[in-house]
């Protein structure tokens, strides 16, 4: 069963250009449609300005999208109200990129994982304590590493930080918005196996947005490849990857590099006459659509 | 035939009295032409090795050991001035981030005609002409016209093509390459490799690449040395350390790499 379903996503921004000139539209994000499954990891891949992130902040209304429908749990979380997006909010919460930038240096990490509860008015001080030694336990860190700030911790451990928080008031959907890409690539590894234990532990579904598609086609089960703020391709991951079928999605996959030096090199170079950017979503296999 | 580079025994300290060394006993060579990939995670003392090299390392950064031959000339021991006329003219560096490395208040022509100027290869007119034809070498589209952009009108790759068209200005023959890749998405990240490694061809340099990619390795390299810790952990050919890496940082750091894992194993 779906879990989340997004219908016709869109999200155009106006960009003013003075007085004198008319205003231009971009369509950041244009008619996105896609679901997910109850426990499933999905992948939504693409490179900078292709409308993954806009989509994710959408789907949680952290920017208002201009059209579309969001069902979680069946019910359109874009017809709430913001004290019934609130109480919404506790079921779908959000893992950023940057694990610098999204803690507050100036509050200790303890009570950075606790604030989601006291904004929640979830249980007492002691308890809301407990809670988050809990968490420190479930995502690998220390117990005494709560009274310490976000500065003495290395991007790995700040990373879990912002996964104990994310996990606070026991959500259902993750959307993790690059969540491993600021990482090295052991500690990448280490934070994908915690995401990957936890989804089994806690039984969460993931929207697992990324531009690397080496580390998508690994863990997720199906994946909508985003181009210009559509999905040009959506499917299961491993037919997906054995058969591009959209341009766009032979280009990127030809982009990527491969551990082989011998390995033929043939880059598809991006013809933008050889496809429609309006067509639809049609099924070129079993679970398997492409915008052909 | 000896090496272009040879780095002997390098050691930087950033804390003088304790001398922690962040680089330590570094020593590889770059053969005239090659590539050398020096792979690494964050804090390994890559680029502080880059930086040494160049000697643009910043205070409280110290070299403490070490010699850094260049055509057989050892750098450590050449006058600042002496110095300055090798940094763009015969070693030049392509940074990470071309937006902070370029100058937002020039015009793009007016860079790369600056690095020619600035070593006295040509008069501020032939230097125009040449900042045209190298922006057209890496494969500017309408040079004549994008010498007159200021780098904010550039997208991110372009900006990329106006640095490495700055690197190259000068004809040096060894180029060092800090991350040159990592900001740009992995389309882009092609169409510059592949341009890179055609200047390399055509200019006849010597390539010293620094990255954490393996991917970018194996596209690139000739030899490659991985860095744990300041150190040099293994240093070898590229097929001989991706396919039977003999230390165990290196076997670890492949095996972290996101790869292709067969069929009934993706499948979650």
């Amino acid at each position: 069963m779906a879990l989340l379903e997004v219908r016709g996503l869109t999200k155009h921004f106006v960009r003013k250009h003075g007085l004198l000139r008319p205003p231009s539209i971009v369509k950041a994000v244009d008619d996105v449609s896609f679901s997910i499954d109850e426990g499933e990891m999905f992948g939504l891949v693409g490179e900078s300005g292709s409308g993954k992130s806009t989509t994710g902040r959408c789907v949680l209304r952290l920017i208002e999208p201009t059209a579309g429908e969001v069902y979680f749990r069946n019910e359109n979380v874009l017809s709430f109200s913001k004290a019934r997006m609130r109480l919404a909010r506790r079921d779908m919460q959000v893992v950023f990129q940057d694990p610098y930038s999204s803690l507050n240096p100036r509050m200790r990490v303890g009570a950075i994982v606790e604030e989601p509860l006291v904004i929640h008015g979830m249980g007492h001080r002691d308890q809301r304590q407990a809670r988050v030694a809990e968490l420190f336990d479930l995502v690998g860190l220390e117990p005494d590493h709560v009274r310490r700030y976000p500065h003495e911790f290395s991007g790995g451990q700040r990373q879990r930080i912002g996964i104990a928080r994310a996990l606070a008031l026991n959500p259902a959907l993750i959307i993790a918005d690059e969540a491993v890409s600021a990482l090295d690539v052991s500690i990448q590894a280490q934070i994908v196996a915690l995401l990957l234990d936890l989804r089994t532990r806690l039984k969460l579904t993931f929207l697992f947005i990324a531009h690397d598609l080496r580390l998508v086609e690994n863990i997720c089960s199906r994946v909508a490849v985003m181009y210009l703020g559509r999905i040009v391709e959506m499917g299961e991951t491993r037919a997906l990857f054995a058969q591009p079928t959209h341009p766009y999605t032979r280009a990127l996959l030809s982009a990527i590099p491969v551990l082989d030096p011998d390995a033929p090199r043939q880059r598809i170079a991006l013809d933008p006459s050889s496809f429609r950017r309006d067509a639809p979503l049609q099924a070129v296999g079993d679970n398997h659509w492409a915008a052909i | 035939m000896s090496a272009l580079l040879d780095l002997q025994h390098l050691a930087v300290t950033f804390d003088a009295p304790r001398n922690t060394r962040v680089v330590d006993d570094v020593s590889f060579t770059v053969a005239a032409g090659e590539t050398l990939c020096l792979v690494g995670e964050s804090g390994s003392g890559k680029s502080v090795t880059a930086f040494s090299i160049l000697r643009l390392l910043q205070p409280p950064g110290q070299i403490v050991n070490g010699r850094i031959l260049f055509e057989g000339q050892d750098l450590l021991t050449l006058s600042e001035r002496n110095m300055r006329a090798v940094r763009g003219a015969r070693i030049s560096l392509i940074f990470q981030e071309p937006m902070t490395a370029l100058n937002p208040v020039m015009r793009v022509g007016d860079q790369v005609a600056e690095a020619l100027t600035a070593h006295n290869m040509a008069s501020r007119g032939e230097a125009r002409h040449r900042a045209v034809e190298l922006l057209e070498a890496v494969r500017i589209p309408d040079p004549t016209r994008r010498v007159r952009d200021y780098p904010h009108q550039l997208s991110g790759g372009m900006r990329q093509r106006v640095m490495i068209a700055i690197a190259l200005a000068c004809r040096p023959p060894l180029v060092i390459a800090d991350e040159p890749t990592t900001a740009l998405d992995v389309t882009i990240q092609a169409q510059m490799l592949d341009l890179i490694r055609r200047l390399q061809a055509e200019f006849g340099l010597a390539l010293l690449l620094i990255t954490h990619d393996f991917g970018v390795v194996a596209e690139m390299a000739d030899r490659v040395a991985v860095m744990k810790a300041g150190r040099i952990v293994e240093t070898g050919p590229v097929r001989e350390i991706l396919r039977t890496p003999s230390h165990e940082y290196t076997r670890q750091l492949l095996a972290a790499v996101p790869g292709r894992r067969s069929a009934a194993n993706r499948a979650r």
